[in-house]
């Protein structure tokens, strides 16, 4: 049907179930609607509940009457600041590396820092009381001066949104001797590039229920990091073991989960009320109060030799951060580190700052730091082979990082770098060059390559667990406590369990995703699911094999090097040959009957580390991610110089995947990786002037319906050099990175002039247009890639 | 306020229930009659996660009142599948094609696609291209997939509907 049913059969690996694509159960129950998600679970006597919020983006709270929404019949609290027996979460999100120590309220008490910030919260017997107790809290505020944008805030003078200052972090990575080099290369390229808010969206909004049971504090919420039980027990000043949190399915997260969402507020109301309570916030408070992506401002200098060779790069980023810290010293690192891109840096100096404002926090959104400065390394990359004469390819080609090569942090790259072979295959998926549609209209073609990390950052010592138990029917148990957002993050673990020991996947049952019965897995984000539980998994179904093999062994009279896993059964590897006998073999259930026999344990808990290492932020030097991703997209689009309107004609996306544990999984991350990326680059937007949001209902923030933009085209490229299981690499973040570069340098083909500032609205285009009308400049419509 | 009792016709069984007047008919399928297959997405008609079919076409169960339901069958995507619980064969695609990712646009798809693929039929129209069924899904979102191998099942289903 599209090209996108290509790759789908069988591996070519050698692998019987890694590389192949098949349908998990909570797939099956996702089509059949059965899943329940976390709004969908009723308890007996539950309570509804809603969020207070503040009006203002910085204000003092002068009084707080809440008298009348206690008195409503039906309400059951009504909570505020006093309430909250330790009032703070303080993420650190860098363990304290570098960073100012800001912490952040579960309820305003004295002060209001932006739009929606959380002042009180309500449960009543209906979710209509709810809602009516939640409008009789009377707040008195007294508005006070705030600060908008990072460039003020980080001006002499300006209102300090927390006490000890604006300037949250300043990362630097420095390599060589960047003023020097700049200062000798043949040419230097300048580019500002501004990135904008951005919402997740979603379709699932932030919920929860929460209730008591055994004097254990629960949560069943829509989570991506079930860890956060510790910073729960500590706000309620509970034993840890008092609080458990389970992970629903989610309905979709991207990073705007990884935070906390409703669970400090369930937790309060079910601790005080101590009934079962609901939370879900409806979607204008979602669009409001949630976390968003960090607008970045991005100065680029980069200085080349003639031939194209970098051989400078000078990087300013200013980051905002909005009122709170969430996550954004690691945004802000990340993209620091990945501010040179998938290109060699000798001589580079990067400064990245996470900023304070007035606005709503911004905090971990798909892509995570790495993925904004994409847009400025390759703009970059088009401006130096346009000054130099060079083609787009050519000047790519010349500074294409490879394996052994250093990192402008002194990291030396210990896997291959297939950026070269992405690039090659995602142009040739576009075909001839389009033809303009009428008059009017220009047609161009761009592409954009990115190096996109996966794992934590390294000096988190980063580690995951997985529990394996052979049941004595011969089917197996995965405990694991990964998250699920809908990527397969449960099913892929159930494949590589099964390549390894040899169980049917309809044996196989895998329980996720609660924090009291499943060893410790680390959440899910920074593309390290598959890498860290993949390994676990991998790891630990290694060593119950190596345990229960020579049981086999001795059974089957055979080595247990010999022995093969496969199909439910365990047999000598020969038994699978053409004319063998397939008689003398064990059913899983006749090993599991023979080690119980002899005592041996079926069940298995392995934790799997990854590399540690340290980053000195004074030196600007040291260890941040355990590897990267590699790829290219590339897309055709035709501008209409009469509105500015962008259409994408086609459009191609090319990773190198390491492996493909499943390739029709692979696919989907990276189609809709792209497709958020395509809403990202020309029309999502979530402005906020003077701290208010100026999106307030699903209706004014557009992101990509089915009509909006064609089918992304994908290839993908198998190097098995990653470093996830069975050489995979990570691929959940990578695929939105490209995206707005790419669509920016199509444009650029089509009206030679770059835009450096997002979204690409047809405003912004056709202002550039205007700008730059000049006849005889029609060998765009030729559409080839200069 | 005061309830009022109504007799809904769901998934081809008849339910009574005590809604206000001002209940919408995807709380009242929701929360009374816990279908969780009909989801609260935008509460503004735009995402199309709370879709059911009213009379066989299908309609926001956000905007659309409880008692507007009353003596008109409504459908949810729990009700598609036979006696013995098996997939409807456009849910068969959506499990092959890789369709759903966190599943929970799922069953809006699934009953716009449906009704877009019988529409056809009915008006002797053949199978929807690809172009129409994206114009019909225009109002169900997805923030997963990329939308692309949605329209690769709805296709399938379309051509497989087609011979028969």
């Amino acid at each position: 049907m599209t090209t996108a049913d290509q790759q789908l059969t069988g591996s070519r690996s050698g692998y019987r179930v890694v590389g192949s694509s098949p349908a998990h159960h909570d797939f099956v129950d996702k089509v059949k609607g059965s899943l329940h998600y976390a709004a969908d679970w009723q308890l007996p006597g539950m309570l509804y509940s809603r969020v207070v919020r503040s009006p203002l983006p910085s204000a003092r709270i002068t009084g707080l009457d809440a008298a009348a929404a206690r008195a409503l019949p039906g309400v059951a609290a009504v909570l505020t600041a006093a309430d909250v027996p330790h009032n703070q979460t303080v993420e650190r999100a860098s363990g304290g590396l570098a960073e100012l120590e800001v912490a952040m309220p579960v309820l305003a008490q004295d002060r209001v820092r932006y739009f929606g910030e959380a002042v009180a919260v309500v449960a009543a017997a209906t979710q209509q009381l709810a809602d009516q107790a939640a409008e009789l809290v009377s707040v008195d505020y007294e508005e006070l001066p705030g600060v908008f944008d990072v460039e003020s805030a980080r001006a002499d003078g300006a209102p300090r949104v927390h006490e000890v200052g604006n300037t949250l972090v300043n990362w630097q990575i420095r390599c060589g001797d960047a003023a020097a080099a700049m200062a000798a290369a043949d040419v230097v390229v300048e580019g500002e590039y501004r990135t904008q808010h951005v919402e997740h969206a979603y379709l699932e909004p932030e919920a929860g229920v929460g209730w008591l049971e055994n004097g254990v504090l629960t949560l069943r919420v829509s989570t991506q990091v079930i860890e956060h039980a510790a910073t729960i027990a500590q706000i309620l000043r509970l034993p840890q073991s008092k609080v458990r949190v389970i992970a629903a399915y989610m309905g979709g997260g991207f990073g705007g989960k990884e935070d906390m969402t409703v669970e400090p507020f369930l937790a309060l109301l079910v601790w005080r009320t101590r009934r079962p309570v609901r939370m879900i916030w409806d979607r204008q408070e979602s669009l409001a109060a949630s976390t968003k992506r960090h607008p970045f401002i991005m100065r680029y200098r980069t200085g080349a030799s003639l031939d194209g060779t970098i051989t400078a790069q000078q990087v300013e980023i200013l980051g905002d951060a909005g009122a709170y810290p969430n996550l954004s010293p690691r945004v802000l690192f990340a993209g620091a580190a990945c501010a040179c891109g998938p290109y060699q840096a000798p001589n580079a100096s990067i400064t990245s700052a996470a900023v304070f404002t007035n606005n709503t926090p911004a905090s971990a959104f798909r892509g995570f730091g790495a993925m904004q400065v994409v847009y400025g390394y390759e703009g970059q990359m088009d401006r130096l082979a346009e000054r130099l004469g060079l083609s787009r390819i050519q000047v790519r080609e010349r500074n294409f990082l490879a394996k052994g090569d250093l990192l402008p942090t002194g990291e030396r790259l210990d896997t291959c770098v297939e950026i070269g072979q992405t690039m090659h295959r995602a142009l040739g998926m576009l075909g001839e060059p389009p033809r303009p549609t009428g008059p009017g209209k220009l047609v161009g073609r761009g592409l954009g390559c990115n190096r996109h990390p996966y794992g934590r950052t390294i000096w988190f010592r980063d580690r995951a667990s997985a529990w394996l138990s052979l049941q004595a029917d011969g089917t197996l148990l995965i405990r694991s406590g990964v998250t699920d957002l809908g990527a397969g993050q449960a099913a892929s673990l159930c494949q590589i369990a099964a390549e390894v020991l040899g169980a049917r996947l309809d044996d196989i049952s895998v329980y996720i995703g609660d924090s009291a019965l499943n060893p410790p897995a680390g959440g899910t984000f920074a593309t390290r699911q598959l890498y860290m539980s993949g390994n676990a998994v991998l790891h630990a179904a290694r060593e119950l094999r190596d345990r229960m093999a020579p049981v086999a062994a001795d059974l089957l009279g055979v080595a247990s090097g010999e022995l093969e896993f496969a199909d439910g059964l365990v047999r000598p590897a020969s038994a699978g040959a053409p004319g063998v006998s397939t008689a003398v073999s064990l059913t899983l259930a006749e090993l599991a009957a023979a080690c119980d026999q002899r005592s041996i344990s079926t069940a298995h808990l392995s934790t799997w580390r990854a590399a540690a290492g340290a980053f000195d932020p004074r030196a600007g030097q040291g260890d941040t991610f355990p590897d990267y991703t590699y790829g290219t997209h590339a897309a055709d689009v035709e501008v209409d110089t009469e509105t500015g309107q962008v259409t994408v004609l086609r459009y191609a996306a090319c990773h190198d995947v390491g492996r493909a544990i499943n390739p029709m999984r692979v696919q989907g991350q990276i189609q809709g990786g792209a497709m958020q990326g395509l809403g990202y680059a020309l029309t999502e937007d979530m402005a906020l002037t003077d701290g208010h949001p100026q999106a307030a209902l699903f209706a004014d923030y557009l992101i990509p319906n089915a009509q909006d933009y064609p089918d992304v085209l994908v290839d993908v490229v198998e190097s098995g050099e990653g470093k996830g299981p069975l050489g995979a690499r990570g691929i959940g973040e990578p695929p939105i990175g490209n995206v707005a570069a790419t669509i920016a340098s199509a444009i650029a083909d089509a009206i030679g002039a770059r835009p450096d500032r997002l979204p690409m609205t047809p405003e912004r285009v056709l202002w550039l247009i205007d700008a730059r009308r000049t006849p005889g400049q029609q060998s765009a419509q030729e559409g080839g890639l200069r | 306020m005061n309830k009022i009792q109504l007799v809904l016709t769901v998934n081809g069984r008849d339910h009574e229930v005590w809604v206000q007047p001002s209940q919408t008919l995807l709380d009242v399928l929701h929360d009374e009659l816990g279908l969780a297959d009909v989801r609260y997405g935008c509460g503004e008609g735009l995402c199309g996660t709370c879709t059911v079919l009213l009379d066989g076409e299908p309609v926001n169960g956000c905007l659309t009142l409880a008692v507007q339901a009353v003596g008109r069958p409504v459908t949810t995507m729990r009700g598609l599948p036979g006696p013995d619980d098996a997939l409807h064969p456009l849910q068969e695609c959506f499990l092959r094609r890789g369709a759903s990712q966190c599943g929970f646009c799922t069953p809006g798809m699934v009953l716009t696609a449906l009704d877009l693929v019988q529409r056809h039929r009915e008006q002797g129209r053949g199978r929807p291209s690809r172009e129409e069924i994206r114009y019909a899904l225009v109002g169900n979102l997805c923030r997963c997939t990329g939308y692309t191998k949605i329209l690769d099942a709805i296709e399938e289903y379309a051509d497989q509907a087609a011979r028969q």
